[in-house]
């Protein structure tokens, strides 16, 4: 089971994460993007952090969409609709609810990321966020499905996820600012796969050290 | 008439796009939502809500976006917004803004408008 404590903590140490790896998140960025991934994320997740005493007596639901409308109005970026989009999605199958089982953590899960596909439209192989969430969604879903509990499975998600990062080293970006570079976009690591890999990360640590 | 809003990463760009469609069309409602809160690169959701605000009317709103978190922070204020009447265009920036100010002083509708707006797509600058 997954509180709303954890979740609290899972956000606060995305936060912090974030911020320590904004310039490298930037950096990424000025290769193949417009250079504010690590910028805009680290401002939007400052803002979070800030807002989060006032989610902390809320259930699971109402947290994950506070913190996506507060990543809407702060980010400024491509970034900022998109996690706003999967948080809020999230949140929306979370509605009420105070503690999530594995299966309704993976639910979740494929909410938030649904929520990017359509807000990009987008799928993967585009070199987006998708590229590194697409796999770390099906691999703990089919590890859950079959008996495995939600660390192993997220390990297993987080194993995938920087398989998906690697992926994008090798594709041409078609979707995001790094399409009009086209294959000059190529040998270059997507900064938003990257930055959703670190929230995968966090999301395990935590849960590892609950 | 129907209110127009440029969304832009750039304040000076949103800013500059209503100042050219203007001279053309000086009482056509524009509103500019270019940059974040400080005026740094970026769009912002309460900028574009706000520049809504400033040019609705029952006439509608007509929205025109740069590109990537332009168009989608748009959408995410139009389904918030949840109004038949304020839509997005997707068009060129200059020439669309130019036209939909043009129609609008003209006492256009919105649809009459977004037809316009849909053939600045395939305008071109230089004759073949």
């Amino acid at each position: 089971m997954i509180n709303t404590k954890n979740f609290l903590e899972i956000i606060s140490a995305i936060a912090k994460k974030i911020e320590a790896e904004k310039d490298f998140l930037t950096e990424l960025d000025n290769e193949i993007g417009d250079g504010d991934h690590g910028i805009n994320l680290a401002r939007g997740f400052k803002s979070v952090e800030e807002k989060l005493p006032t989610l902390a007596d809320k259930d699971i639901g109402a947290i994950l969409k506070g913190v996506g409308m507060q990543l809407v109005s702060t980010v400024g970026g491509a970034s900022g609709p998109l996690y706003g989009t999967a948080f809020m999605k999230a949140g929306n199958v979370c509605k009420g609810k105070t503690e999530l089982t594995d299966e309704e953590f993976v639910a979740a899960l494929d909410a938030a990321i649904n929520g990017i596909k359509m807000r990009g439209k987008a799928v993967e192989g585009e070199k987006t966020m998708l590229d590194a969430l697409c796999p770390a969604y099906k691999v703990p879903k089919d590890g859950i499905d079959g008996g495995k509990n939600l660390i192993d499975a997220l390990t297993d998600a987080v194993d995938a996820a920087v398989d998906g990062v690697e992926y994008t080293k090798t594709i041409i970006a078609t979707k995001g600012r790094a399409s009009y570079l086209k294959e000059r976009s190529l040998g270059h690591q997507d900064p938003g796969a990257t930055s959703s890999l670190y929230m995968l990360q966090t999301t395990l640590e935590v849960l590892r050290e609950a | 008439m129907v209110g127009i809003v440029i969304v832009s990463h750039s304040q000076k760009l949103a800013e500059g796009v209503a100042e050219i469609s203007k001279m053309m069309a000086a009482n056509a409602p524009i509103a500019a939502a270019g940059g974040l809160e400080d005026g740094e690169l970026g769009t912002s959701y309460e900028k574009i809500c706000a520049a809504v605000e400033e040019v609705y009317s029952a006439d509608g709103v007509i929205i025109l976006m740069d590109m990537g978190s332009a168009v989608m922070t748009t959408e995410m204020v139009l389904e918030d917004l949840d109004k038949p009447n304020v839509k997005m265009i997707d068009c060129p920036l200059v020439e669309g803004a130019v036209l939909a100010a043009v129609e609008s002083a003209g006492g256009r509708s919105l649809e009459e408008i977004s037809e316009r707006m849909e053939e600045s797509r395939t305008m071109k600058k230089i004759a073949d």
